[in-house]
């Protein structure tokens, strides 16, 4: 049958010219900061090492882990280990189909952003 | 096996030829990792910068060093199958891919491995 509507029809989304949106957006981040913590991961376990080997070269790691660039990187590693886990939280209602409504995920949202930025700072008050 | 349909062997496996198994590893170490990352960054961030005392008088306390292998483990784990998807997805052509999916599940053992030992002999000497 013919189409009449040839032409007009909306297009698929093209990554380079649609704006993403923030859920989108925040399942990039979700991805970027597990790649990222590695280096959280990497440098914790590293301190422990250090422990296991020696007194003076734990006295190294951990000065190096809470210099002013350690702290950068360890709060840094805190705050995208609360994203990816508000993040991952959501999943699980999603994985049990809730929450997928555009109204819910408007909402959820912003539990996930607000989330990792309210769990950043409750840690860093309770160490 | 004689005595399974061919169809009954293949069902639920899909394409890959092992099923969900990865998603529900990934579910698995998601929902360990919740409780895991509560327990193991209160002590941690408290003994941080706090010097070899402070790291003798935390993980010497038995429930602070099984927190911390667990978690230290668990999290290799949930990195390891993590960046496999990522890789997958990213990483085109056979030579590139295998290498970093090897080299990613090698290093995830190498951490947990060295996290377990590590956090191990503190405790035990301490």
């Amino acid at each position: 049958m013919a189409d009449v509507n040839r032409g007009n029809r909306p297009l698929s989304p093209h990554l380079q010219v649609y704006r993403l949106p923030l859920v989108s957006n925040i399942s990039i981040i979700t991805r970027i900061t597990g790649v990222g913590l590695i280096v959280g991961l990497t440098l914790i376990v590293w301190w422990f090492v250090a422990g296991a080997y020696s007194p003076e070269y734990f006295a190294s790691a951990d000065w190096l882990l809470s210099s002013w660039f350690g702290i950068l990187i360890m709060v840094g590693s805190l705050w995208a280990l609360w994203f990816h886990f508000c993040n991952g939280i959501r999943h699980f209602a999603f994985d049990l189909g809730k929450g997928m409504e555009l109204e819910s995920v408007a909402r959820s949202n912003w539990y996930v952003i607000g989330g990792s930025v309210v769990l950043t700072i409750l840690t860093l008050l309770l160490v | 096996m004689a005595f399974k349909t061919d169809y009954s062997r293949v069902q639920g496996l899909g394409g890959a030829g092992d099923g969900v198994h990865h998603w529900w590893i990934q579910r698995l170490t998601s929902v360990a990792l919740v409780p895991l990352t509560i327990l193991f960054l209160i002590p941690f961030g408290r003994a941080l910068g706090g010097g070899y005392e402070a790291l003798t008088a935390t993980y010497g306390q038995f429930g602070n060093a099984l927190t911390a292998i667990l978690f230290l483990s668990i999290a290799s784990w949930h990195f390891a199958i993590g960046i496999q998807v990522v890789i997958e997805d990213y990483v085109h052509g056979n030579a590139a891919r295998i290498t970093l999916l090897i080299v990613t599940k090698l290093f995830a053992f190498t951490l947990a491995a060295a996290g377990i030992l590590a956090v191990a002999t503190i405790l035990f000497r301490a």
